[in-house]
C-alpha cells in the first residue's frame, strides 16, 4: 500500500504541483485547501505524513499543526511546513506548535521528493 | 525524476491575479484609513503566496519583485513601519508592475523590466533607509562561519564526533531519531553508543518520550568524499532546538591547527557593506519621477480610448513607446477559463443524474407501448422538460460571475483620478454579487470604466465649489447593481452638480443637433449627451470628454442587447442606468410567420402588436408607408419586402402589425402571424457564416429548422435604405 499523505495549501497552483510530484512518486495524496479544511478531513482518517503552508486563510498552518497534534492519529507522524526562506520566525513558532520541520520555497519537485522520501523512506 | 512546471504556471498566474486584486484593494483600503488588522495581513498574505509560487515555477522575476514588496509589507504588518501615503502608493505602482510582469509570463515573452526595475529600486531605497545596519552584522556574522569551515576543510581531520542528547519531547514533532541515523548512515562509516543512563525503570517509563543519548562517530569514507559539516547540521536542522548537540571534528594525531591563524583573514572590511544612506530628498525625487510616468500613462490611455472610434493615425504621435508596446502585448489574451464553484459543478451532476433517470423511465416506457400507457408518457415527457430546463439554468449559471469582478477595479481608478485632479470622491459599490454572464461582462467593462470617468471628471465638483454649495467636500459615486427580470441594471451614480440642461441645448443648436425651435422634453435634452460628437466641457481635459466616447457607450452597450439612460436633477447629481440581458447566449423571442418562413424578434424590441387599421396607413407611395399609432406616426415595413419572400397575404387587413423598438426609433413591422413565444439558443452567423445586415443570430427550432433573430436596430436602417431607393419600389 502506497503511503498517504495530506498536502494544504491555499495556492491551488501550489497544491496542485505538490500533489501532482508527489502521486508521480507513487505516493497517495489528498489536497486540502486551508487548515480548516484539512483537519476536518484529518478527523475522519490517518495519513502518513501532513504537508502544509503557513500562511493560509481561515485557519493558518501553525494552527493547523497544533489542533493535529492533540488528535491522537497525528501525535508523532511527521508534519512539515512550506515556509518561505525569511520565515525564521514561523519556523520556530511551527516547532513550537509540534511540526516535524519544513521544506523552503521555493522549491522544485526534485527537492520536494528528497525531502518526501528521506522522511518517509 | 523531473517535472514540468509549465503546467500549473496557468493556475498560478490565474490564482495571481486575483491575489493582486487582493493586493490592490487591500492597499486601497489602507490608504483610506478604513482597513483593520485583518486587511494588512490578507495582503501580505498575497504578495507572500506570489512569491512563493513565482519562484516555485520559474518566474524569478516576479519573485525578486515580490521578495521586495513582501519585506516591506512585514514590517508594515508587524508594525515596524509606518502605513504611510508614500508606502501605500508605491506598493500600488508595484502592484501595477507586476501585473504586467503576470502579463508577459502568461504571453511567456520576457518581460519589459525598466519600469520593473525603477520600482524595485524605490522599494529598495525605502527598506534600505532603516535596515542597513542589520545588514552589515549579517555579513560579518556569514565571515565568522566562513572562516569556521575553512577551518574544518582542513586534511588533516578525519569525521565527526556527534554528540547527541535528545530531548524527552523531541519524539512529539513527529522526528524519529531513528531517521536521522539512516541518514547519517549514508553519509560515511558510522558508528554510536548509545548512553542508556538516563532509561527509567520499566514501570516509570512514558513510552511517548525519549530518554536515550547517543555518541556517534562518523568518518570519512574513501568512496563517499569528505563529510561537511553543513550537511550534517542539515540532518540536524529540524531537531536542533530540540536537542542537545554537539558536531566536532575528529583529528587524527598530527593535526593542530591554530585558528587564530585563520580568522581575521576572512572578516569584511566593514565600508564595504555600509549601504548607502539615503537621504529622504532622493527617495521623494525617485518618487516624483514615478508620479510623472504614472501619469503620462494614464494620459495615453486615455487618448487611446476616445479616439479609437474616429481614426487610429491620430494617436500614434502621442503614445510613448513603451505605451504601445505594452497594449500590443495585452491583446493576445489566452482563451479565458472560468473558476467555478464546486456547489454550481454538483447541482450540474445532479441534475444529470436526473435526466439520466428519466431516460430510462422513458426508454422503457417506449418498449412496450400502449396507449393505456400515454398519460404515463405525458408525465415523463414533462419531468424531461423540466430536467432539461433546470439543466439548461444550471448551465447558464456556470457563465454568471459576479460583478464585483467587473467592479474591483474602480476603487483604484477613483482613488488614482481623483487624487490627479484634487477631489475628494468616495466610492460606494452595492450590489457586487449580482451574477451576470461572463461574456457581458467582459464587454460591459470598458464602457463602464468611461462612464466612472464622466462622473469624477463633469460630474463630481471641485471641493470648494461643492463646499460653496453647502455640499460635503467629499463627492459620492455610487455603483449598484440588481436584477430586474432577465435583465441586470448597473448604475452608476454621483452627487455633483448634475447636468447643465441650458448649455446642452445651446451646445447642441449651435452644432446644428436640433433647431432652436424644437421643443424638447427634459429627456431629450439630456440624451443629447449620448449624441456622435457631442462635448459641453468647457476644457476638454484628458481624464474624459472629447465629445467621442458617450456615443460610443451607448453603441457598446446597444450591441450587448442593453440600453444605457440618464437622469439628473440639477444640483443633486447624475444617474447612468445601464439595462443589460444575463446573457448573450439565449434571448427571449417571438416567433412570427411570413409567408414560409418563420423569424423571431427579440421580445425586448416588441412594444406592441395588434389587427392593422386600414384607416391609419399613410402612404406617400408604396415604399413610403407610416401609420397613426395614437399621436406618433411610424414607419411600415413589410418584412416581405425586405427580405423577399413570398408572403401569405398582401391584404393589409390580415396581416398584424408588431410595433418594434430599434437604434433608429420605432416601426411597425407587417407580419402574416405571431406564433409562440420561446427562449431561443442563439447561434452566431458570424462564426458559422458572415455577417448579415438585419439579422443577429440563428437559432434552431423545436422541429429542426433554422429560424433567423431579427436585428432590429439593422432591419430598420435596411428598411430605410430600400426604401430610399425607388428602383427597388418599383421592382
Amino acid at each position: 500500500m502506497s503511503k498517504t499523505i495530506l498536502a494544504v495549501d491555499d495556492s491551488t497552483s501550489m497544491r496542485q504541483m505538490v500533489s501532482f510530484t508527489l502521486k508521480g512518486a507513487g505516493y497517495d495524496v489528498t489536497e486540502a485547501a486551508d487548515g480548516q479544511q484539512a483537519l476536518d478531513i484529518a478527523k475522519t482518517r490517518g495519513f502518513d505524513m501532513v504537508l502544509s503552508d503557513v500562511n493560509m486563510p481561515v485557519m493558518d498552518g501553525i494552527e493547523l499543526i497544533k489542533n493535529l497534534r492533540t488528535l491522537p492519529n497525528y501525535k508523532f507522524i511527521p508534519i512539515l511546513m512550506l515556509t518561505t526562506e525569511a520565515g525564521t520566525e514561523k519556523k520556530m513558532e511551527g516547532k513550537a506548535a509540534g511540526a516535524t520541520g519544513w521544506i523552503v520555497k521555493p522549491f522544485n519537485p526534485d527537492q520536494l521528493l528528497n525531502t518526501v522520501n528521506r522522511v518517509l523512506g | 525524476m523531473s517535472i514540468d512546471l509549465s503546467q500549473f504556471k496557468q493556475t498560478f498566474i490565474e490564482e495571481s491575479d486575483e491575489g493582486l486584486d487582493v493586493l490592490e484593494s487591500g492597499l486601497l483600503a489602507l490608504d483610506s484609513g478604513t482597513a483593520d488588522d485583518e486587511v494588512i495581513h490578507a495582503v501580505f498574505r498575497a504578495a507572500h503566496s506570489i512569491k512563493g509560487g513565482a519562484g516555485t515555477f520559474g518566474l524569478n522575476e516576479i519573485a525578486d519583485f515580490t521578495h521586495v514588496m513582501e519585506t516591506l509589507l512585514d514590517e508594515m504588518r508587524d508594525g515596524r513601519r509606518e502605513i504611510s501615503k508614500e508606502a501605500v502608493n508605491l506598493l500600488l505602482n508595484s502592484v501595477d508592475v507586476l501585473r504586467e510582469l503576470m502579463d508577459a509570463a502568461r504571453d511567456d515573452s520576457s518581460p519589459d523590466m525598466s519600469r520593473a526595475d525603477d520600482v524595485k529600486t524605490l522599494l529598495d531605497v525605502m527598506l534600505s533607509g532603516e535596515n542597513a545596519a542589520e545588514q552589515t552584522t549579517e555579513v560579518v556574522s556569514d565571515s565568522a562561519e566562513l572562516s569556521a569551515e575553512m577551518k574544518n576543510r582542513d586534511s588533516r581531520q578525519t569525521g565527526w564526533l556527534i554528540k547527541l542528547h535528545p530531548h524527552e519531547h523531541m519524539l512529539r514533532t513527529g522526528n524519529d531519531t531513528v531517521r536521522i541515523f539512516k541518514e547519517l548512515n549514508t553519509l560515511g562509516d558510522m558508528e554510536s553508543t548509545a548512553d542508556l543512563s538516563g532509561l527509567p525503570e520499566l514501570l516509570h517509563m512514558d513510552p511517548e518520550l525519549s530518554y536515550l543519548s547517543w555518541e556517534i562517530i562518523l568518518k570519512n569514507n574513501a568512496e563517499l568524499g569528505d563529510i561537511k559539516k553543513a550537511t550534517i547540521e542539515e540532518i540536524f536542522e529540524w531537531v536542533e532546538d530540540d536537542c542537545d548537540l554537539l558536531i566536532e571534528p575528529l583529528m587524527s594525531e598530527t593535526s593542530e591547527i591554530s585558528a587564530e591563524e585563520l580568522s581575521g583573514e576572512f572578516l569584511p572590511s566593514s565600508a564595504d557593506t555600509a549601504a548607502g544612506s539615503v537621504t529622504e530628498d532622493v527617495l521623494q525625487s525617485h518618487i516624483d519621477v514615478l508620479m510623472v510616468q504614472d501619469d503620462d500613462s494614464v494620459t495615453t490611455d486615455n487618448k487611446t480610448v476616445s479616439s479609437s472610434e474616429q481614426s487610429t493615425e491620430k494617436i500614434a504621435p502621442n503614445v510613448s513607446p513603451i505605451q504601445k508596446k505594452s497594449e500590443k502585448k495585452k491583446k493576445p489574451k489566452v482563451e479565458g477559463s472560468i473558476r467555478v464553484g464546486t456547489n454550481k459543478v454538483d447541482s450540474l451532476i445532479d441534475m444529470v443524474g436526473e435526466l439520466v433517470i428519466t431516460q430510462s423511465m422513458l426508454s422503457q416506457l417506449g418498449e412496450h407501448f400502449s396507449m393505456g400507457k400515454l398519460e404515463t408518457l405525458r408525465g415523463g415527457l414533462a419531468q424531461l422538460e423540466r430536467n432539461i430546463r433546470e439543466l439548461q439554468e444550471s448551465v447558464m449559471r456556470i457563465r454568471m460571475l459576479p460583478i464585483s469582478f467587473s467592479f474591483q477595479r474602480f476603487p483604484r481608478l477613483v482613488h488614482d483620478l481623483s487624487q490627479k485632479m484634487s477631489k475628494k470622491i468616495e466610492l460606494k459599490m452595492t450590489g457586487e454579487q449580482t451574477e451576470l454572464d461572463k461574456a457581458v461582462m467582459e464587454k460591459i467593462g470598458d464602457p463602464m470604466v468611461h462612464l466612472v470617468r464622466n462622473s469624477l471628471d463633469h460630474g463630481i465638483e471641485e471641493p470648494h465649489v461643492r463646499l460653496a454649495a453647502g455640499k460635503d467636500e467629499m463627492g459620492i459615486i455610487r455603483l449598484n447593481a440588481y436584477h430586474q427580470g432577465g435583465f441586470i441594471v448597473i448604475e452608476i451614480s454621483d452627487d455633483g452638480a448634475g447636468l447643465p440642461r441650458d448649455k446642452l441645448l445651446e451646445k447642441a443648436i449651435e452644432k446644428g443637433l436640433v433647431s432652436p425651435q424644437d421643443n424638447l422634453s427634459d429627456e431629450k435634452i439630456y440624451d443629447l449627451i449620448f449624441h456622435p460628437g457631442f462635448s459641453t466641457a468647457d476644457q476638454v481635459s484628458d481624464i474624459s470628454g472629447r465629445g467621442v466616447g458617450m456615443d460610443v457607450v451607448r453603441k457598446n452597450i446597444k450591441d450587448l442587447g442593453g440600453k444605457v439612460e440618464v437622469s439628473t436633477t440639477p444640483g443633486e447629481g447624475t444617474t447612468f442606468t445601464i439595462r443589460l440581458p444575463l446573457t448573450l447566449a439565449i434571448l427571449d423571442g417571438q416567433l412570427i410567420q411570413v409567408g414560409q418562413e418563420t423569424y423571431i424578434i427579440p421580445l425586448v424590441s416588441i412594444i406592441e402588436s395588434f389587427e392593422v387599421d386600414v384607416s391609419k396607413i399613410n402612404s406617400i407611395d408604396r415604399a413610403n408607408e407610416v401609420y397613426k399609432i395614437r399621436d406618433e406616426y411610424i414607419p411600415l415595413i413589410r418584412l416581405y419586402d425586405v427580405f423577399d419572400v413570398q408572403p401569405e397575404t398582401t391584404c393589409l387587413q390580415e396581416c398584424l402589425l408588431v410595433v418594434v423598438e430599434g437604434d433608429g426609433g420605432k416601426a411597425g413591422l407587417l407580419v402574416d402571424d405571431l406564433l409562440s413565444q420561446q427562449q431561443v439558443v442563439i447561434k452566431s452567423l458570424e462564426t458559422n457564416y458572415k455577417r448579415v445586415p438585419g439579422f443577429s443570430g440563428a437559432t434552431i427550432l423545436g422541429d429542426g429548422t433554422i429560424s433567423l433573430i431579427l436585428d432590429m436596430s439593422g432591419l430598420l436602417i435596411l428598411a430605410s435604405e430600400m426604401q430610399s431607393t425607388p428602383n427597388y419600389a418599383n421592382a
